[in-house]
């Protein structure tokens, strides 16, 4: 009977979704007050089905309920306790419950953190939030209902969760990746919501600014850690791989970057208010796109659980249902809202409008190398592929134009920079960090580096003028504590982030140029010089996992005569899936490089395939990513969205005229 | 000229200048760094380019795989069951690569008909096959039916 109630509180949440669509509008319309006040009883209501509904599912995956073909197929009494429990969104039906739950959470939050608001304002975009949300549920109960049962011939055993999930990274990963993606739906409906209601204003953009920021940096935590768990469980080595899965989740962040820094400009000068409004629209377009791309079975990945093309179907539906309405309530709303104000070519306007146009056209070029094998396939012109070449060929430049400019951004002024001292003081950063970028690879690795040298200077322009506009703005304080404490959280996000950006640019550029990496045979006894480190293979030992068993190869790891680790990379194989053989790598890590080493296929006679990697400076890759992460929660958690908050609860709502 | 006509046109401006980077940047781009899918029954037929990169795909034949026995240098046979391609790969195979089963590798033809792997990929799991090879072996399929007609 349990799976049958978690079914049935998914209908009822269902059910509060189409309310909560309806009734809040519905008040707006005949501007009543109590049925708007109702959106937020509905949310409450809406997130407590759903949250049954997840319990219910994560409580049959910990029973080990095999009647349930989704814990049937993804699950296996040997599995450790804590990977039933991520299994249960390691699955299509699953983490569609995740999704939705996500979006219930995140409309709960809205319902709880909008007394400011005016109650018109909730009203509509907690109604546009059940819209999406019934959206998914439909998805959910009509194609992938995650308590479809097995009987009466029940299976004795499940055949278990695919190896490649069965790892602590992707416990956090999915969840942290959907709070993001999700997130990005509050964004919308607030843009929805000013559009429908005609108040386009800098209060809009001061309400759904925060919102953005936290979700846009549970985003980049996401990718940061998808990034990482590809790292060391895929057994290879790398960090990125432009697949188009990556990409899925890659878009949304791109054009959510964009986003944060058009509504910065919105809320601070009223200005691109029609822009923002698009960006907003189309951050979540990406993040549907991107549902769409992964649950539809297009693209064949780890992802990608299962092909099926009713789903296909129904998600494209859905996505040409979201964007062309939003897209009609923009082309009818838009031209109402036109901006005054006035800024000239050298403000920070107008290099917030550059690194816009730079993340549209990075967003534009990503989605086109995508979708093109897609696209050509479906009109039947072959199969194609677009790899990392064309991926890194367009979008290193674009990001190195725009590290140009954003070195500028934060010293200058809106509206119009007063240049003649900064000028100069600017000038002096450019060369300085040009110095530094070209000396540097000098004294590191063996050959001279033009590539780690370019990277090496921007990393050091955005980092000297980060701190040439910090000190400026402490010049006239009286002591530097006071100076700093004067300065507000959103600044301080702002060079978090920034410097984050600055170390991913470093991590990405030094680990890609500096990179040693080898494939070889190993014999017990052999040993092997790699990047100033020697390696040396002991042979290998049989090893026995919990679902799984399999062999672990042992490696001395010694620099300059001294070990400095042992390092023990393992080949598994699962029990369950028939068999299925997993690498698992071993690193000895450390901020300045890791030594990464796997194993390959056994070669007969006590030898194996070894692969040795020395990667330098890969972490500060994700480390960069974390500060972004950051940057942009601490930004969301300035004082003055609270401020606002105060003067607001004084003010009486204001009604809305009827639309 | 009027300010805020001034200010729309240097918006216009830098939309237009960004785009076409971006447009100029992508078509440099995708001349050299798309590849075309090829299967076994194509490349014997003379479809396929020599020396460009191409990609490559079947099962791998049964008792084909051979390797040497100081380097990591792999060879095996690629089949749709309608036409063989040897592969010739140096390097570590991933973790799902076995014979009988799909794979797909990058890398380039030589003039002897030899696939010059630079990257060989297996499937994520045992219920995927890579829908290029999958095709393969669905036109070969046809291709055998209609030749015993």
């Amino acid at each position: 009977m349990i799976p049958e109630y978690g079914h049935f509180a998914l209908i009822l949440a269902l059910c509060l979704a189409i309310l909560q669509s309806v009734v809040p509008v519905w008040g707006v319309y005949k501007n009543d007050r109590y049925f708007m006040s109702l959106s937020r009883s509905l949310a409450l209501g809406q997130f407590v089905f759903v949250a049954i509904a997840f319990a219910v599912l994560t409580y049959l995956f910990l029973q080990d309920d095999f009647s349930v073909k989704v814990v049937a197929s993804h699950s296996n009494t040997l599995l450790p306790n804590i990977y039933k429990f991520s299994a249960v969104w390691g699955n299509h039906e699953g983490s569609l419950v995740l999704w939705i739950l996500i979006l219930a959470a995140w409309s709960l939050a809205v319902a709880i953190y909008s007394r400011e608001l005016p109650l018109d304002m909730v009203a509509r975009v907690l109604s546009v939030m059940g819209m999406i949300s019934i959206g998914f549920l439909l998805f959910s109960l009509l194609t992938s209902n995650p308590f479809e049962r097995h009987l009466p011939n029940t299976p004795l055993e499940g055949s278990d969760l695919n190896p490649l999930l069965q790892d602590p990274g992707l416990i956090v990963h999915p969840p942290m990746l959907y709070i993001g993606y999700v997130g990005f739906s509050v964004a919308f409906a607030f843009a929805v919501a000013a559009l429908s209601s005609g108040r386009l204003d800098a209060a809009w953009a001061r309400w759904s600014r925060p919102w953005t920021n936290v979700a846009w940096g549970f985003l980049t935590l996401g990718i940061a850690l998808g990034s990482w768990w590809a790292y060391y469980e895929l057994g290879w080595g790398g960090w990125w791989f432009w697949d188009p899965v990556e990409n899925a989740s890659f878009m949304p962040w791109l054009m959510g970057a964009g986003l944060v820094h058009s509504l910065a400009v919105t809320e601070k000068r009223g200005v691109f208010k029609s822009w923002t409004v698009l960006l907003a629209i189309f951050s979540f377009s990406l993040s549907l796109l991107g549902t769409f791309m992964v649950r539809s079975g297009v693209l064949t990945s780890v992802h990608s659980f299962a092909a099926d093309p009713e789903r296909g179907v129904f998600i494209l539906a859905f996505l040409a249902l979201v964007i062309g309405s939003s897209l009609t309530l923009y082309a009818f709303r838009a031209p109402t809202v036109a901006s005054r104000s006035h800024y000239s070519l050298w403000s920070r306007e107008m290099l917030l409008l550059i690194n816009n146009i730079v993340f549209l056209a990075a967003t534009l070029t990503v989605l086109f190398g995508t979708l093109f094998p897609l696209i050509m396939d479906a009109l039947n012109l072959g199969k194609y592929s677009v790899g990392p070449p064309y991926f890194n060929a367009v979008f290193v430049p674009l990001m190195a134009i725009m590290t140009v400019f954003m070195g500028f951004a934060p010293s200058a002024n809106w509206k119009k920079t007063r240049a003649d001292k900064l000028k100069m003081q600017l000038a002096v950063a450019a060369g300085a960090s040009v110095l530094v970028g070209l000396t540097l690879p000098f004294f590191y690795g063996a050959e001279y580096n033009i590539w780690a040298a370019l990277a090496v200077c921007f990393a050091s322009w955005l980092i000297m003028t980060l701190f040439l506009d910090m000190r400026n703005k402490l010049r006239n304080a009286q002591s530097i504590s006071a100076g700093l404490s004067r300065l507000s959280r959103s600044y301080y996000g702002m060079v978090i982030a920034h410097l984050g950006f600055a170390f991913t640019i470093i991590g990405v550029c030094l680990v890609s140029q500096y990179s040693v990496e080898r494939d070889l045979r190993m014999e017990p006894g052999d040993k092997v010089e790699l990047a100033g480190y020697s390696f040396q293979f002991d042979g290998s030992r049989a090893i026995q996992g919990p679902n799984y068993s399999g062999q672990e190869g042992v490696i001395q790891v010694h620099q300059a005569g001294e070990l400095i680790a042992v390092l023990y990379p393992q080949k598994r194989r699962y029990h369950a899936q028939q068999g299925q053989v997993m690498t698992e790598a071993a690193i000895d890590n450390g901020l300045m490089r890791d030594v990464y080493v796997a194993m390959g296929e056994p070669l007969g006679e006590e030898a194996w395939a070894i692969r040795l990697h020395y990667k330098p400076f890969v972490r500060w890759m994700w480390l960069g990513g974390l500060l972004i992460a950051f940057g942009s929660f601490l930004a969301a958690a300035d004082k003055r969205y609270r401020l606002a908050a105060k003067e607001k609860a004084g003010v009486k709502d204001t009604v809305a005229e009827a639309v | 000229m009027h300010p805020v006509r001034k200010q729309r046109l240097i918006i216009v401006l830098f939309i237009l200048v960004g785009t076409s980077l971006a447009v100029a940047l992508a078509s440099f781009a995708l001349r050299e760094n798309i590849n075309l899918f090829y299967s076994p029954a194509d490349i014997v037929a003379g479809k396929a380019p020599v020396d460009a990169q191409i990609r490559a795909g079947g099962m791998v034949l049964e008792g084909s795989v051979k390797r040497d026995t100081d380097s990591l240098r792999v060879e095996f046979v690629v089949t749709d069951y309608a036409a063989n391609v040897s592969v010739v790969y140096t390097g570590i195979l991933p973790d799902l690569f076995d014979e009988g089963q799909g794979v797909v590798a990058s890398g380039r033809l030589d003039q002897h008909g030899v696939f010059q792997a630079s990257e060989v990929l297996a499937k994520h799991d045992e219920n995927y096959m890579p829908p290029e090879v999958m095709e393969a072996l669905e036109k070969s399929k046809q291709a055998a039916k209609t030749a015993e007609i």
